[in-house]
């Protein structure tokens, strides 16, 4: 069928035609940290440049400059830090929670399920004036203990969502079985349930990490000085001086703390899926 | 969700309250402090006159809305996060079905094309959007350079985008879609491939042509999904500050400030915790709403 072929051929021009117009849009500003990262002050600002060229040599200056008279190091190592112990506190938490709202507790589960699940609504920008008032009492003011502290609160929410719906999936048969071979119920969730969800728990792992860098609204409250960043306060507020922007260094910065978190995410994109669609897909 | 469907009383299914309490107990502990406990101190500092530095607090009943809802910079933050939020998933919903239908089928390179297109909602999005102020920038914009270059404007005349109002509420819209278009296409897309390959393919043998098969099979099909992105789509942009602060910080003179960006400028900038407590609560309203229809959504697809 010649006309089919042909009617074939045209609507996969358009898709790709389609494609690369909204790839374009959607990745151009990432391409441009890529160009801005490189090229040396003169060409950045000569505005008769072409900005799509590289009219002056190709330089490493910036990402010089930001690695040694910076303290974007730091703010990397300020983020991995509270990001691992944020994990720590979420998987503490949050196994346990889930695994009873899955399994133990029947319908109260379910409801209490979806009050879980309304607390991950409660956004950060209502919480952020009372909580900065809870910090100051606490006398944590200032220290990545405070975001270690609060981070949980979106955290925990979401992973108790996510690994509920994992619990579930997994038969009941297999803990039957395991309980009636003698151990407890406890037992049986430590080391039947814990080990069958390693990619579950791997899952709520990285999102937590994504969670904790993506953040910003409590971190620009409760952390004022330079070295107790974050990666997504410091670098726009930190490395920004009085008027001045160093546009060479801050690309550089925002593409090499973005490309690792699109990373991790990408690897684990249709779990986190699964868990916003409420189960709205079956 | 079949799991409750079929109650057989087994071992494994025997309810265990004290040990489902005991594991539950922690997770439920921090949560009611650390999100029950401020809620309810945000609605407390509403009616006093809490401020930064001071140690009395008075009730001052509803004055902090009274006061409110007489500043003009109030009433154009609730306009602004309207237009931001209804605005920008106008856009969001018009491409995430354009580019979940182009993305559909399999070819090569698409976890290339996925992993990019991914990016705006992926990396953290101060970043981004800090990415964007420098391609908006007043004097070097690429934007600019291009439209000069087209002669749509003369050199040193482009505009300034985040200098002028109607611009910069432009431009802030416009960067809260960029961001929230890769959600909504990944969750259209696993809606998409949720559908059995067969219906559509039965509407074509019997000659409905593309458009009609997408908006009178697919789409009604994909409504609960469909809803999904839009309520979390709705839900994040309304309670973003963060592309607001970094773009414009509310500026130029407030025009484009939003609820949660005037509760952090009053709040915690200018040390009035009332007034911005106060503010932020006018958040809750439409997040309630929002919640509700989440629910319906949620509830009805487990009927089914």
């Amino acid at each position: 069928m010649p006309s089919k072929f042909t009617h074939g051929l045209f609507s996969k021009l358009v898709r790709a035609g389609v494609l690369a117009v909204f790839t374009i849009l959607l990745a151009f500003p990432f391409y441009w940290m890529l160009i801005t990262s490189f090229k040396q002050n003169v060409d950045l600002y000569t505005m008769e440049n072409n900005p799509f060229l590289f009219n002056a040599k190709p330089t490493l200056d910036h990402l010089k400059f930001l690695f040694t008279e910076t303290r974007f190091v730091r703010w990397l190592g300020n983020t991995a830090f509270v990001g691992v112990i944020v994990v720590v506190i979420t998987l503490i938490l949050a196994v346990p929670a889930a695994y009873a709202l899955a399994r133990l507790a029947g319908r109260w589960g379910e409801r209490l399920g979806i009050a879980i699940f309304l607390t991950y609504l409660v956004p950060p920008t209502l919480l952020f004036i009372p909580l900065s008032r809870v910090i100051a009492f606490l006398g944590l003011q200032d220290s990545l203990w405070a975001l270690i502290l609060v981070y949980p609160t979106f955290t925990v929410p979401f992973s108790i969502w996510l690994l509920m719906g994992f619990f579930k999936s997994i038969p009941r048969e297999l803990e039957d079985a395991a309980m009636v071979d003698g151990l407890t119920r406890f037992g049986a969730f430590l080391k039947l349930m814990i080990p069958i969800s390693t990619s579950g728990i791997l899952t709520v792992v990285i999102f937590t990490f994504t969670l904790v860098t993506q953040e910003f609204v409590y971190a620009l409250t409760f952390i004022s000085s330079e070295s107790n960043q974050m990666i997504g306060t410091g670098i726009p507020i930190f490395l920004v001086r009085g008027d001045v922007y160093y546009w060479g260094a801050l690309m550089a910065a925002c593409l090499i703390a973005s490309l690792p978190v699109a990373f991790l995410y990408n690897l684990f994109l249709d779990r986190f899926i699964a868990g916003f669609t409420v189960g709205a897909v079956k | 969700m079949a799991v409750g469907s079929a109650r057989v009383k087994s071992v494994g299914g025997a309810q265990s309250p004290f040990l489902s309490a005991a594991m539950f107990a922690p997770a439920a502990l921090y949560i009611v402090m650390l999100v029950g406990g401020p809620f309810l101190l945000a609605i407390f500092y509403a009616f006093s006159d809490a401020r930064i530095g001071n140690t009395e607090l008075h009730f001052v009943g509803l004055e902090n809305f009274r006061s409110i809802l007489q500043s003009p910079s109030f009433r154009l933050a609730i306009r602004n996060s309207l237009i931001f939020t209804i605005g920008s998933q106008i856009v969001v919903v018009v491409s995430a079905n354009i580019l979940a239908i182009a993305l559909e089928n399999a070819f090569r390179g698409r976890g290339l094309v996925r992993f990019l297109i991914l990016l705006p909602w992926v990396a953290p999005i101060s970043l981004g959007a800090i990415g964007w102020k420098w391609l908006l920038d007043s004097i070097y914009s690429v934007i600019s350079w291009v439209l000069v270059a087209l002669h749509f404007y003369k050199p040193f005349n482009a505009p300034m985008w985040l200098g002028e109002p109607r611009l910069a509420i432009a431009s802030v819209l416009l960067v809260h879609s960029w961001r929230i278009i890769p959600f909504s296409t990944v969750i259209l897309l696993a809606g998409r491939t949720a559908i059995p390959k067969d219906i559509p393919e039965a509407a074509a043998v019997d000659g409905a042509g593309f458009w009609r098969t997408q908006f009178q099979i697919v789409i009604p099909m994909m409504r609960p999904i469909l809803s999904v992105a839009v309520l979390f789509g709705l839900i994040f942009t309304f309670t973003d500050m963060t592309v607001v602060y970094i773009l414009t910080a509310g500026g130029p003179f407030d025009s484009t400030q939003t609820l949660p960006s005037l509760a952090f400028a009053l709040g915690i900038q200018g040390s009035d915790l009332a007034a911005g407590a106060a503010i932020s609560l006018f958040l809750v309203p439409l997040l309630v709403i929002l919640a509700y229809f989440m629910l319906r959504v949620a509830r009805r697809s487990e009927v089914n």
